[in-house]
């Protein structure tokens, strides 16, 4: 009898899965690696749905989710805006398009340590962080979605007689939409793991503090829960962001 | 990302181009116009604003002109022990970037040749590729130290993902009318990967090794500002929490600059091999 080859791939990917947790549960359970280094797999379990059930994690969420919002509310009109004056010239974008995309390519969290100083040690400057980073796609995607419009579907409009901003509502916009999209998408990613991130190396407050004063504490069982806590979470905003974007993409305006 | 513009021909914007000739005379104004001109004015007028603006407005506890943060470099230069952390930074870079170039290169090409693992392993490597790596950075320290082994680890953790997605994608974008007739012309297994394979796989894993660089470099970094003993992220940690803020952006200049280089030495390259295609 043969397997229906999308069972097998299904059966490698969850075996691969399990065989990684076995190995940590067996690694663990039978005492060879010390349960301060790496706790057993019951031990989180139990941590991870006590974090879950008591809501215990709701104050650290809060403040995650507090630096998200006003980062993003920062990164994704100003990159919108900025990106769509750039895209207005073809002189500007081969001015302003090279210079941001050299300006993404340096791990620009080289900068918080500055954003500390003027900012502070509390939610100030991560909001910073996640707003520099987040706005680099926003804006080169802006630029490419506007800058990349058919010239053959501005012709034909414009000898249609239409006024600018019949122009900008049903040629300009849906052209870009896409990509302008997929760059919404990627800031809003990067913008997140970037709070986290910061917040992990130096903070008061948020999810990724947490992590760390658990892990100071050695309660690593709580640790790894917050770990796991952290990681469900940002695949399920992944999730959502990249339903928005399909369904946007399907109710192109 | 910003690869798709379409901007050949624009040399000048018109009345950008006529101010300038008022004022310069038109042979003059057709330099200045030229985007690549414009764009190094516009850096130099920011590095004057700032120069200007922090000079008269600015806490020298906080911020310095650009003037202060290039005696600041001189200064740097000199010194053993940022000469010293500098070095440790690229050094892990380099290590780092060496270890995820071979490693993902291999895993890329075990996956990715083979259409079962191909449909079984990579979706996992996908997720772990999305799987949020900084929240592991306590885990890493823990594990490996505070030296720059883990720094190296959190590198390569970074940077492995995306050379392996590219190479699997280099490989996956194989034509079969191309592996079919190579076979029919009695080319042997090593002969196909010599010849066949490895150069369609070039372009795509020079765009990994860029993607895979900066994510090394983003590693080394979130590894030195976490906790360290050395290195540019140490200093510039040091640096900040003692006001000294010229050195600070001095260190931010030279690895600004540095990340800068590296990235468009990768773009040429990328467009380099990608040329045979036409």
């Amino acid at each position: 009898m043969k397997l229906p080859q999308k069972l097998v791939q299904r059966a490698v990917q969850v075996g691969f899965l399990l065989s990684l947790l076995l190995a940590w549960h067996l690694l663990t359970a039978t005492g060879m690696v010390n349960p301060l280094i790496l706790p057993t797999v019951p031990s989180v379990w139990k941590e991870f749905t006590l974090l879950v059930a008591s809501g215990s994690y709701w104050p650290h969420l809060r403040i995650t989710l507090y630096e998200y919002f006003v980062a993003i509310s920062i990164a994704i009109p100003s990159g919108l805006v900025i990106g769509y004056l750039v895209s207005r010239s073809r002189y500007a974008i081969r001015v302003f398009d090279p210079l941001f995309s050299s300006l993404y390519a340096v791990p620009l969290i080289i900068l918080l340590p500055v954003y500390i100083l003027y900012f502070g040690l509390g939610p100030g400057s991560k909001m910073a962080v996640g707003a520099t980073i987040g706005f680099f796609p926003v804006v080169l995607n802006t630029i490419a979605g506007f800058g990349t419009v058919d010239p053959l579907y501005v012709t034909a409009a414009r000898s249609m007689g239409a006024t600018g901003t019949q122009m900008f509502r049903h040629v300009m916009v849906p052209a870009a939409f896409p990509v302008v999209l997929t760059g919404m998408r990627i800031g809003l990613i990067l913008a997140f793991l970037s709070i986290l991130g910061t917040e992990t190396i130096v903070s008061l407050s948020g999810l990724g503090h947490q992590i760390v004063t658990l892990g100071e504490l050695l309660k690593t069982s709580a640790m790894f829960a917050y770990i796991a806590f952290a990681i469900i979470f940002s695949f399920l905003l992944n999730w959502v962001v990249s339903t928005a974007e399909a369904k946007g993409r399907r109710h192109a305006p | 990302m910003s690869t798709a513009i379409r901007t050949g021909g624009a040399r000048s914007a018109p009345a950008y181009r006529e101010i300038l000739a008022r004022l310069f005379g038109a042979r003059l104004a057709d330099k200045i116009a030229r985007p690549g001109a414009t764009r190094l004015i516009i850096v130099i007028g920011v590095f004057i604003l700032w120069e200007v603006g922090v000079t008269f407005f600015g806490d020298p506890l906080f911020v310095s002109p650009p003037s202060e943060v290039m005696e600041a470099f001189g200064g740097l230069v000199d010194d053993k022990a940022i000469v010293g952390a500098v070095t440790t930074t690229f050094w892990e870079v380099a290590v780092g970037f060496a270890m995820s170039v071979a490693s993902g290169v291999l895993i890329g090409l075990a996956v990715g040749l083979n259409i079962f693992t191909r449909r079984s392993i990579f979706p996992v490597i996908l997720l772990l590729y999305a799987t949020p790596q900084v929240v592991f950075l306590p885990l890493v320290i823990m594990y490996f130290g505070i030296g720059s082994a883990s720094k190296i680890a959190f590198g390569v953790s970074h940077g492995i993902f995306p050379i392996i997605v590219t190479v699997v994608a280099g490989v996956q974008n194989l034509s079969p009318v191309l592996l079919t007739s190579a076979r029919s012309m009695g080319a042997n297994r090593r002969q196909i990967l010599r010849w066949v394979v490895f150069p369609h796989m070039v372009p795509s894993l020079f765009t990994g090794m860029r993607l895979g660089m900066t994510g090394v470099l983003l590693g080394v970094l979130l590894a030195e500002l976490y906790v360290s003993s050395g290195g540019i992220g140490y200093y510039t940690r040091l640096y900040t929490d003692t006001f000294a803020p010229a050195k600070v952006f001095s260190l931010i200049l030279v690895l600004a600059t540095f990340a800068i280089l590296l990235n468009e030495l990768a773009r040429r390259a990328e467009f380099h091999f990608n040329r045979w295609r036409g």
